[in-house]
């Protein structure tokens, strides 16, 4: 059995139910226990609605739930036991189940472990090998998310920024071992994507498509990150870039413009160079002022300045570069490779080395640290 | 989230401000800060934020490869000038302001005279395996 296929049921399941007038701790425990049962009986006997199945005994489980915790008068029960005749399922509960997980509310640690286990189906265990925590912190970080919500009125409207914030911060996690999260987020963005029509989800969707189209080229067989000039373009899905881009298109021919769709265009640009040296620059500078002007990101002004260093020569990056805080990250990084671009060497070689002490994750670190080695005379052999 | 990890030190650190050895307390001083220590630990199981924590023997040796066939080279136990490391927790949490707040909780555990011992903690965050998307 497709266990990805199961897990895309989940989230209009939980919503199906908290629609009848479950409580979201109650109905995520159901349809928990009910999805370990049809993992049992479904290599042997399919259902023909699996969705329909997982309702039904989803909402028998949370009757023996109530039953067993003694919380419901008798007579409350013998009106669950039969579930009401509508409403049809709609996008709005699987949507109202995205608003609950990624309330405002919660943390960010909090919304994204809520979000992986209801609205992804992943296990207790899958997401906490994924952060690598112990099961146990992230079974209390779990439950104190859900005790926190349910305290919130399902009528509450949810804020999509928050929700697409969200599974932002899952995709850029990115881990690949049992659980890619970085493909988990594209699964769980598509489905959004699905039930609700706004161009900032797609162009979500769009720009995690093409990230991951070029995740393969990003590192080499030793693991060692690959810039992106020297990326071995044949290694890049091009068929995941043809639809991110039919995607991003779709979304912005409707004329409202956010931060993930400008994200995704210059994604785009990127990804739509055979060759380096191809690259769109002039345009991407003009995408950097948009996302500049929506965000008025620190970040994006970094980044704006690399774009610049390549649109208009070296020169023009630096003095981009220098109206901004030097205390920003990869701040060094940025200037380490628009003063090898200007070919000041020894000042790149110092800066690629500061960049590298800033480094947050070991492959970027030990990346700077290559490039700073790269432009200094070697060290004598015999010395130690 | 991001893990950082809290060096506790039985020497190489500044001097803790209550600065009195534990093998001078009470008992019951001594009982009042490995109850703090345990409840500190216990309340960070509950909120999702405890990794790993362990106690580390003050015995050890330095230790050093000395050459194609022959053993590693040591220089015995720590002298009285050495970092010593007492062990140490590691905690994933939202932000360095939180790992601070906590390291600033941790030091105030109960010593000599049930005085906090205000000790100084070490704070390092752990690097990251995966690279973050930056273009």
């Amino acid at each position: 059995m497709d266990d990805s296929r199961l897990r895309e049921l989940i989230p209009d399941v939980i919503g199906v139910l908290v629609r009848r007038g479950a409580d979201f701790a109650s109905a995520e425990d159901a349809v928990q226990e009910a999805l370990v049962k049809a993992v049992e009986t479904w290599p042997t006997d399919p259902p023909r609605d699996p969705k329909g199945w997982l309702v039904t005994v989803a909402w028998r489980k949370r009757l023996d739930l109530l039953r067993s915790q003694g919380a419901r008068q008798g007579r409350e029960i013998a009106y669950d036991l039969e579930p009401p005749p509508g409403p049809v399922p709609s996008a709005d509960d699987t949507l109202r189940l995205y608003f609950l997980c990624a309330h405002p509310s919660l943390t960010s640690s909090s919304a994204v472990a809520l979000t992986l286990r209801a609205v992804g189906g992943l296990t207790t265990r899958q997401i906490a090998e994924a952060y690598l925590v112990p099961e146990s912190t992230m079974a209390q970080r779990i439950s104190r998310a859900k005790r926190r919500i349910a305290e919130v009125s399902l009528d509450e409207p949810g804020d999509l920024a928050t929700v697409l914030r969200v599974l932002y911060l899952i995709y850029n996690e990115g881990h690949s071992g049992e659980v890619d999260l970085a493909a988990e987020a594209i699964r769980v963005t598509r489905q959004l994507a699905a039930v609700v029509d706004d161009p900032e989800v797609a162009g979500l969707l769009a720009l995690m498509l093409l990230h991951h189209a070029r995740r393969a080229a990003r590192t080499d067989a030793a693991g060692r990150l690959v810039p992106h000039a020297e990326q071995d373009r044949t290694r890049w899905d091009t068929a995941m870039i043809a639809e991110a881009v039919e995607i991003l298109q779709a979304a912005l021919a409707r004329d409202r413009l956010g931060e993930y769709q400008a994200q995704a265009a210059i994604a785009a640009l990127h990804a739509d160079a055979r060759r380096f040296d191809e690259t769109d620059w002039v345009q991407i500078v003009e995408w950097y002022d948009e996302l500049v002007a929506l965000t008025d990101s620190p970040v994006a002004r970094l980044n704006r300045a690399v774009a610049v260093g390549e649109a208009d020569g070296a020169p023009a990056g630096l003095a981009a570069l220098a109206q901004l805080d030097q205390a920003l990250p990869r701040y060094a990084a940025a200037s380490a490779h628009l003063h090898e671009k200007a070919g000041r060497l020894a000042e790149a070689a110092d800066l690629y080395a500061a960049a590298a002490r800033a480094a947050s994750n070991t492959a970027e670190r030990d990346h700077l640290t290559r490039r700073a080695a790269r432009l200094r005379p070697a060290a004598p052999a015999d010395g130690c | 989230m991001a893990k950082y990890l809290l060096l506790k030190h039985y020497r190489g650190a500044p001097a803790a401000v209550n600065d009195v050895p534990m093998d001078r307390w009470a008992p019951e001083e001594i009982d009042a800060h490995v109850a703090y220590m345990n409840d500190f630990a216990a309340k960070l199981r509950e909120s999702g934020e405890f990794v790993d924590g362990q106690a580390l023997a003050p015995e050890g040796a330095w230790v050093r490869y000395d050459g194609e066939g022959r053993p590693p080279v040591t220089d015995g136990p720590f002298p009285e000038t050495k970092d010593l490391i007492a062990g140490w927790m590691v905690i994933d949490v939202d932000s360095w302001d939180r790992a601070v707040e906590l390291a600033g909780e941790l030091s105030a555990a109960p010593g000599a005279g049930g005085k906090p011992i205000h000790e100084w903690l070490e704070v390092r965050p752990f690097l990251g395996a995966p690279p973050r998307v930056t273009e």
